[in-house]
């Protein structure tokens, strides 16, 4: 090759690259991601998904109602409860009943119990080596032990509430349409209210100890989407509200939301019909709800330095642990409250309708609607997990972020790529129904 | 282990699942950190960006093989393992998943997804062992993690795991729960059900639903009479065995045997 071309070629090489990520690490479920960037200019950001799909929404059909908790609770094995919480609420829409009282409160607590331990897996083995520059939580446990174990203890903490309630910590057995199989003494709660109240504190310390990581900057116009309800931070029940003017009935969710299908994912994404993209998630639950958090939370976040809006998707961390310490003050709030109740469950009426059920996974929105026959078999069900409705986001912030970063070392920008997804703490094995990352240049 | 001058090397494998086997080693929280000190994990992208090449000693691999692509993959993985143990219903029996076998797959491809032409899928979701020589299947849906922890220990110490192939039954009697079949006439797949749970559900007043799958030698038929005798259907007998191990062979055959 002549000489002249030789360097005619580097010049374009320098000009277009690819940041490529094969295999997202640190993420539940199989994806990758490719950024293409040509010139300085972003030109392609792809989030492909390559876990292989399931089919849960096809297999439903046919079986009973009452096996949809089951059922669902194995689409994700980090959030089941969010799985059957959806599914009892949609249920129970389908039959014309409302739970109150205690079994109303059990259901808090197990959800209580489900976003403390994922909320601590995710700030402490998943996100936070990435800000202080580990590969894993265990290499960052040879520098950093006291919290490493502090994390695993408060993670414990929280499945020990799920075991308590649901039999186990993954795929608990407890749950059904109409309460609980069987519901605790009061008394069955003294040990875990102790360990409550030290994870409390322990809650306090981590939204301290994250709050001066150093954060990339990152700002764009979300739409965020999370349930509001007049009384409480939201966990089951409440409308969808955006702040961008979203406020709808959960059964008017399918008129406002669509879910599409892209060549490269075995996920659906989803968009606003009348807008786009939108976000879900601890900082949208966080900037819809400042004002239901109980005094502690809300006296924490601003303490770490936030507003009662935080838009930059890298502070999702301060947030993801506020909700931590929320969920811990909530639980033993709970626990402090609780009367044992005269049936676990209540009688469940079946007619011929259609259930919708939203509930607030650790991830954000999880929506489930049933339309069931006279029998209570199961005709027809759809189901939007969390991560498939961020996937449109997380590949804007992507788009974004190499923008106003491409003087970075490739390594580098590389990680923080792998780093802005995690923001999201994106389910892969939800969403097909996700993360390798490639940065390209051409 | 301490005379080792190599930590072994554990690597651990997804292939079609909920995640859910893999975090209970995560799950271990009093655990984890002995365990990541007693060996080097290699490979284990739920957990560590840091991959380390093979071979490995041990692979854990989770997950049922419902693509092409996987099912080339998992001879890759054999390949590179001293030991192979498969984790969790998916990777043992196919899992949920494996509802597809008793269907027409392009079907449930065209209920799910607006465009099914982009949608590469096999016909069955089929356990490893269809596909690999596998060194122990550890039965669950999810697993246990005491007896993850179990097969870790007796895998890196050259013994046999102590994973007891009796059913809920057995486990019932151990913990002193009061038969809710007998007692209650609640029914219940304890009888044909593999132990390994601890017998959870009798324990919070239901019956077994068999997410550890069969037991060895279990008598299915015998326990669907005795079903029916309670008033439960045969449409009903089908989809209780058509769950988490549908396509493990002794409750297919159960099912298959209540469908019409």
């Amino acid at each position: 090759m002549p000489t002249q071309s030789l360097s005619a070629e580097r010049a374009r090489r320098m000009k277009s690259s690819t940041i490529k990520v094969d295999y997202l690490a640190r993420v539940e479920g199989e994806g990758g991601l490719t950024v293409k960037i040509k010139g300085q200019q972003v030109t392609d950001v792809k989030l492909r998904i390559f876990e292989p799909p399931r089919f849960f929404e096809a297999f439903l059909r046919g079986r009973k109602f009452s096996e949809a908790p089951d059922i669902t609770a194995r689409i994700c094995g980090i959030c089941p409860i969010a799985y059957q919480m959806s599914a009892c609420h949609a249920m129970e829409d389908a039959c014309g009943i409302k739970i109150t009282g205690p079994i109303r409160d059990l259901r808090r607590l197990i959800y209580c119990g489900e976003w403390i331990e994922s909320h601590a897996l995710h700030v402490y083995l998943l996100h936070a080596p990435d800000f202080l520059g580990y590969e894993d939580a265990i290499r960052m446990a040879k520098d950093h032990p006291d919290e490493v174990k502090r994390g695993l203890r408060l993670k414990k903490a929280g499945n020990e509430i799920v075991r308590l309630l649901g039999g186990r910590e993954i795929h608990p057995i407890n749950v059904k349409v109409g309460g609980f199989y069987k519901v605790p003494d009061k008394k069955e709660f003294c040990a875990l209210a102790e360990e409550l109240k030290w994870a409390r504190d322990a809650a306090l310390e981590t939204v301290r100890w994250v709050a001066a990581f150093a954060f990339p900057e990152l700002d764009r116009d979300y739409e965020f989407v999370a349930l509001r309800h007049p009384d409480e931070y939201p966990f089951n029940e409440g409308r969808l509200v955006s702040n961008k003017g979203l406020d709808i009935a959960i059964r008017e969710y399918d008129q406002n939301f669509i879910e599409e299908h892209v060549s490269r994912s075995n996920a659906l994404q989803s968009r606003l019909k009348e807008r786009n993209s939108y976000f879900v998630g601890p900082q949208a639950r966080y900037n819809l709800n400042f004002d239901k958090l109980s005094p502690l939370a809300q006296e924490a976040a601003r303490g770490a330095g936030l507003g009662p809006v935080c838009r930059n998707p890298f502070q999702s961390i301060i947030v993801r642990s506020v909700e931590l310490l929320y969920a811990c003050d909530e639980a033993l709030r709970i626990i402090e409250n609780y009367e044992m109740p005269d049936a676990p469950a209540v009688k469940v009426e079946l007619r011929v309708s259609t259930g919708y059920g939203c509930t607030e996974a650790p991830r954000g929105i999880c929506y489930h609607r049933y339309r069931l026959d006279d029998r209570g078999v199961i005709v027809d069900a759809k189901i939007v997990p969390p991560t498939s409705q961020n996937l449109k986001t997380i590949e804007e912030d992507l788009g974004q972020f190499v923008q106003s970063h491409l003087v970075i070392q490739k390594d580098r920008l590389q990680w923080q790529c792998e780093q802005a997804v995690r923001n999201y703490d994106p389910c892969i094995s939800c969403a097909t129904h996700f993360l390798k990352l490639h940065l390209e240049s051409e | 282990m301490h005379n080792r001058k190599h930590k072994p090397k554990l690597a651990v494998w997804k292939f079609s699942s909920c995640d859910g086997c893999q975090l209970s080693l995560l799950d271990c929280e009093d655990e984890l950190l002995a365990v990541a000190d007693a060996v080097e994990i290699a490979n284990f992208p739920e957990a560590s960006r840091a991959v380390v090449k093979g071979p490995y000693d041990l692979s854990l691999v989770e997950g049922s093989i419902t693509t092409p692509h996987d099912a080339e993959r998992i001879h890759g993985i054999r390949r590179n393992s001293k030991f192979l143990v498969t984790i969790g219903a998916c990777a043992t029996a196919g899992g949920i998943q494996a509802l597809r076998n008793f269907k027409d797959v392009k079907e449930f491809v065209s209920i799910v997804y607006a465009r099914p032409d982009y949608i590469e899928t096999l016909k069955k979701s089929t356990p490893i062992t269809d596909h690999v020589f596998v060194d122990f299947e550890l039965r669950g849906c999810p697993i246990n993690k005491y007896q993850l922890v179990e097969v870790l220990s007796a895998f890196l110490n050259g013994r046999k795991p102590n994973t007891p192939p009796h059913s809920v039954c057995v486990e019932c009697k151990q913990r002193g729960t009061v038969c809710v079949m007998v007692a209650h006439g609640t029914p219940c797949l304890g009888p044909v059900t593999h132990a390994g749970c601890g017998a959870l559900c009798p324990d919070y007043a239901r019956g077994c639903y068999g997410c550890f799958g069969p037991k060895e030698t279990p008598n299915t038929s015998s326990l669907s009479s005795w079903w029916s005798e309670l008033g439960v259907s045969d449409r009903d007998l089908m989809r209780v065995f058509r769950s988490f191990n549908a396509y493990a062979e002794p409750f297919r055959r159960e099912s298959e045997a209540h469908e019409k």
